[in-house]
């Protein structure tokens, strides 16, 4: 091989760029998000009640859009009231309705949300439940 | 037809892909899910070092880079440092303003007969100008995609991200890179389709990437924006497949999403088909002889490799063998 210093510096260059998430989290533990939802208001529910707005199939992957949709509602249209799909209405708030039955932002939103490295901007402006710090 | 093929390659792909997810099959999903992206990364890790020594095996014996500035020549003619590099410095700058802002295509121009008749060159800046804004939206999409093989996201991802959705539009909030990614690719090839002389040159091998990249990128959009998956799950499979432990997650692959296994299909298969292909000139950019030569040949002797010694018979030599007959037929001869 010509010039093989500098062909074989790129390459090697090449395959630590390429391989580096295999190298990155050697020896780093990532927990899998573990969300609790045994917040005092959901453990009023009864038993069989114990559910969210929509379907946990619904919400896990779509929840944004429920919110953006409710933002729409709200903001646009001034609609407050949400029915969702089995015909239970909702008051339309991210303060007052998800946030009263998840009051554990810190060990149910957040834990998705620090594992995916998503951090939703809407508490710039609304305000997060208070928490103790655990 | 050469449209036609690709474009139906890809649509074959895709429907392959949707068939066997949909099935929900454990197995087929462990095939798309882990299988194919381990096979695709080692094609393409493989493939692309298997390529680069083999043109690093040509050899490259004299200067050939295609400049265009005036070269080194005497100290009160100014040298054109960049287009004509007579340095290893000068080579870097060249190579980086080629491969960072496409330096050679900003020159691209576009030529027409017109009436009279009368040839034309007029400068042609948009090939130039959507080949950057493709190269550099693809480069930005990726890096954003580290936060699926890295556990705790480093700032400089979320900097990037928060700078690529700062217009804050919808939720999840749209990325400029998304937009532009789509636009590009879709300038790039309405200018095959429609530019007679590029549409002539146009090869089943330039249709089949981009649309290979538009499948890639629609998926992508469609994904974020409009069919939810379950992107926990991907994460999990993501950060199994990097860490070699991938029996954990492949537990879960039927929650994720047939869109999802779509996306990941086609990108297995745009890296299996790297090394193969056009695409190549990733790699080979580095390795042009006409832009990483610095422009010496009146400086430095530069003697061919595959020279081998040529046995001359000098005129010496030639004299000593014929010196006596020389002098009888009454030649001039050099030494007596
Ligand atoms: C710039 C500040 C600001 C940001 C950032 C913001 N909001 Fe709001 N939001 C408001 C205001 C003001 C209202 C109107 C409140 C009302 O009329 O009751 C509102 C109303 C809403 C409502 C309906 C009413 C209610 O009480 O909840 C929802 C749902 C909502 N926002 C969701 C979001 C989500 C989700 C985000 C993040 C993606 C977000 N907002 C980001 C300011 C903001
Ligand atoms: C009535 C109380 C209640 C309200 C109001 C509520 N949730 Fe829930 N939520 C739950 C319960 C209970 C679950 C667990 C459901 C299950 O396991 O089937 C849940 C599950 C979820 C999940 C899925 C978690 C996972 O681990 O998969 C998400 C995401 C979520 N909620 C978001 C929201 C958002 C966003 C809102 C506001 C639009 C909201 N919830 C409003 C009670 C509530
Ligand atoms: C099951 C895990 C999970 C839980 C629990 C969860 N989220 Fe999310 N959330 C996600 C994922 C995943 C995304 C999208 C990330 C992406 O696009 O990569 C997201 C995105 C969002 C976004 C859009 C952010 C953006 O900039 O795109 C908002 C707003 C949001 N979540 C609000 C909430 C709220 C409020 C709660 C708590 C009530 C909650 N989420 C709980 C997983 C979760």
């Amino acid at each position: 091989m010509y010039d093989s210093g500098k062909i074989i510096a790129g390459l090697l260059i090449f395959v630590a760029l390429v391989t580096f998430p295999f190298y990155f989290n050697v020896g780093k533990v990532i927990a899998k998000p573990e969300t609790k939802i045994d917040t005092p208001e959901i453990q009023k529910l009864p038993e069989h009640e114990r559910k969210c707005v929509e379907s946990k199939e619904f919400m896990r992957p779509g929840h944004m859009q429920l919110l953006n949709n409710w933002r729409d509602s709200v903001v646009r249209n001034g609609d407050r009231i949400y029915l969702n799909s089995t015909g239970k209405d909702f008051d339309i708030s991210l303060q007052n309705t998800c946030m009263k039955c998840h009051s554990n932002k810190k060990n149910f939103c957040d834990k998705c949300h620090n594992y995916m490295g998503v951090k939703p901007y809407c508490w710039d402006c609304h305000i997060a439940p208070k928490e103790n710090e655990t | 037809m050469k449209i036609l093929f690709s474009f139906f390659t890809v649509v074959f792909l895709v429907l392959l892909v949707f068939a066997g997810a949909t099935t929900g099959n454990k197995y087929v999903l462990f095939l798309f899910g882990v299988i194919i992206p381990y096979a695709a990364f080692a094609t393409f890790l493989l493939g692309f070092i298997y390529r680069v020594v083999q043109w690093g095996r040509s050899p490259v014996p004299f200067r050939i880079p295609t400049t265009c500035g005036q070269q080194q020549s005497f100290p009160w003619i100014k040298q054109n440092k960049i287009e004509n590099p007579s340095t290893t410095m000068g080579v870097i700058v060249r190579m980086a303003l080629e491969v960072f802002l496409f330096r050679s295509l900003f020159r691209n121009l576009k030529t027409e007969l017109r009436d009279g008749p009368k040839l034309s060159y007029g400068s042609d800046k948009w090939l130039w100008l959507a080949g950057l804004a493709f190269h550099w939206s693809f480069l930005i999409i990726l890096i954003r995609h580290y936060r699926f093989f890295i556990g705790e996201v480093p700032s400089v991802i979320h900097l990037i991200e928060s700078l690529d959705s700062f217009l804050q539009v919808g939720v999840p909030l749209v990325y400029i890179t998304d937009a532009v990614i789509l636009a590009a690719v879709t300038f790039l090839f309405l200018r095959r389709v429609y530019i007679p002389q590029v549409n002539y040159i146009s090869l089943a091998a330039d249709y089949f990437p981009l649309f290979l990249i538009l499948g890639i990128a629609i998926s992508g959009v469609l994904m974020r924006y409009f069919i939810k998956v379950h992107i926990v799950g991907v994460k999990e499979l993501a950060m199994g497949l990097i860490s070699l432990n991938f029996m954990a997650p492949a537990k879960n692959l039927q929650e994720i999403g047939v869109i999802f296994y779509i996306h990941l299909f086609l990108i297995s298969v745009l890296f299996a088909y790297f090394p193969f292909s056009k695409l190549m000139h990733m790699g080979g950019v580095f390795l042009s002889p006409t832009r990483n030569l610095s422009n010496n040949s009146r400086m430095v002797r530069h003697i061919n490799p595959w020279n081998y010694p040529v046995h001359v018979h000098t005129y010496e030599e030639y004299e000593e063998d014929f010196r006596d007959k020389m002098k009888a037929a009454g030649l001039p001869v050099e030494k007596e």
